[in-house]
């Protein structure tokens, strides 16, 4: 499917069917007519049959869903992952900062120090995700591909101003070593199959 | 009057009321799974396997909530209100003969509170005064909504009590009973025998006439959840509120046994299979209660006037004075 087809916004050609509404009658034997054709016509059969019709197909459209989920986009921004390296399985983040102060919402909060080879380190790291807007500037500014969204979207907490800290964001060493890592498809990335689910829309401008 | 006949007659009330009370529970089951069949849903499924104990959880729900009574309400007649109205559908039970007579442990049991001779006349006359039940509760709620609502439910079912009259006054014509034990020995015999060959109209419009009485969809404006919240009960809860759901389910049901009695052979010789058949027919014409809140949509309350005065009931009276002319002829 090229571009073209979307930019061709002439929509002469298409056959659209024109629904087809009679004028409201003005005299009584008008009005009496339209009475009778609507009794005789069986149209309320005909929404009898539609939803029976339903009924016997029975083609559930019901997501369970607790025990079933709808598969979300890859460009879905909801609580960040702190990656590893693939080549050593350390962890990604150098400490710079952008994150933090790219943060519009002022919830990134992290503190770095010099280890004993003289390299920087992060020691403290957390997002209130009481605060946080998901807008993915952290995730965007960031010059190692360290932080980035994951797709969990359901985060429950007893407090308001619930925080993630480095631990719990970091790729676990298990799934690192199972090399099960999830690699950020990063921002504009298609969702699969989406080709074949966009139709054009028939506005005539 | 002794005292064998009174025992007898408080168990089949005592049975009429819990048998009936509990269908009413399964109606409201039964009206969500088929509302949500017929709209490609699931309807209730964590409660129980397939969703089958939500009855219960709604039940404990229902018993167990606040009983609200509001500042500004008219107290003792907002609290008479549902009882009026689950109590007219059970007294309209009365007469309504459920099942065939049959045997058990060499005692003939007749499956009918009271097998008065005017059976109907008795059925539409209580039936009437569950109209009291939406009016007073509507008018005693201090709310708008409920004032409304009231106002249509008096309309509606004061116009529709006419159709419903007119429309079972040429069968009885043709019977010449009010009983409907005799009503159903008239129609015996087979299906050729059933008072819908004889009286298509009067069973078109008694069946119209069946849906503004028990308020179901087509005619639901009498407590129109996009409209007026949920009319006259809007300011109900708790159980008080529950009263009003089991009459309204409970009229569904009787007034499925009345057609199915008067214009379609009730149960027939009185054996097993026309037991089984009536129930067959109630089951189909609650059906068709759900199934006409799934696939149909509202009138306004001025075309529901407009078909009662101008459309049914001038039908309903040609067609008694046709049928007065043929069986005269």
């Amino acid at each position: 499917m090229s571009l073209e087809q979307f930019k061709d916004r002439n929509v002469g050609e298409q056959n659209y069917v024109k629904v087809d509404i009679a004028d409201y009658p003005t005299t009584g034997w008008g009005k009496f007519k339209r009475v009778v054709d609507r009794t005789f016509k069986g149209e309320l059969f005909v929404g009898l049959w539609v939803v029976m019709r339903e009924m016997i197909k029975f083609d559930i459209h019901t997501v369970q869903y607790p025990k079933e989920k709808l598969p979300i986009g890859p460009r879905y921004r909801a609580v960040h992952e702190m990656l590893r390296l693939w080549e050593s399985d350390t962890e990604r983040c150098i400490g710079c900062g952008l994150c933090e102060k790219i943060c519009i919402s002022d919830c990134i909060r992290m503190d770095t120090r010099i280890d004993e080879e003289s390299r920087k380190e992060v020691s403290e790291y957390s997002i209130n995700l009481g605060r946080c807007i998901f807008c993915g500037y952290c995730a965007e500014v960031c010059p190692e591909l360290a932080i980035v969204h994951g797709p969990r979207y359901e985060n429950t907490s007893e407090q308001r101003a619930h925080y993630v800290t480095f631990e719990d964001m970091l790729t676990p060493i298990d799934v690192m070593k199972a090399r099960a890592q999830k690699e950020f498809q990063g921002f504009g990335s298609i969702t699969p199959h989406e080709d074949e689910r966009v139709t054009k829309t028939p506005l005539a401008y | 009057m002794d005292i064998a006949f009174m025992i007898e007659t408080i168990i089949k009330i005592v049975v009429i009321l819990l048998v009936f009370s509990a269908l009413a529970g399964f109606g409201t089951y039964f009206e969500r799974k088929i509302l949500a069949f017929m709209q490609r849903r699931l309807g209730p499924m964590h409660v129980g396997p397939y969703g089958l104990l939500q009855i219960a959880a709604d039940g404990i729900k229902l018993f167990t909530k606040e009983d609200i009574i509001p500042t500004g309400v008219v107290a003792p007649i907002f609290k008479i209100a549902p009882v009026i109205t689950a109590a007219t559908a059970f007294m309209a039970a009365a007469a309504i003969p459920f099942l065939p007579e049959f045997t058990i442990f060499g005692y003939t049991v007749h499956p009918i509170v009271a097998d008065i001779n005017i059976g109907i006349l008795y059925i539409l006359g209580v039936m009437a005064i569950g109209l009291y039940g939406p009016l007073l509760g509507g008018m005693a709620s201090n709310n708008k909504y409920s004032l409304i609502s009231a106002a249509r439910a008096a309309a509606v079912f004061i116009s529709y009590e006419v159709i419903t009259g007119l429309s079972l006054l040429a069968p009885m014509m043709m019977v010449g009973s009010l009983s409907l034990i005799d009503f159903n020995n008239y129609q015996t015999g087979g299906v050729g025998n059933w008072l819908v060959w004889s009286q298509p109209v009067a069973f078109i419009l008694f069946w119209i006439a069946a849906f503004a009485e028990t308020g179901r969809t087509p005619f639901h404006l009498i407590a129109n959840d996009h409209e007026i919240i949920d009319g006259f009960g809007t300011e109900y809860s708790g159980m008080r509120w529950g009263l009003f759901f089991i009459g309204e389910y409970a009229n569904m049901f009787f007034i499925s046994f009345l057609i199915s009695i008067v214009f379609l052979g009730g149960f027939g010789d009185g054996t097993f299979l026309g037991a089984l058949a009536l129930l067959g027919k109630v089951s189909f014409f609650f059906f068709f209660f759900l199934w006409t809140r799934a696939a149909w949509p509202d009138v306004r309350p001025d075309q529901l006037m407009w078909l009662c005065w101008k459309v049914l009931m001038p039908i309903a009276v040609l067609n008694i004075v046709i049928t007065g002319i043929v069986m005269m002829f």
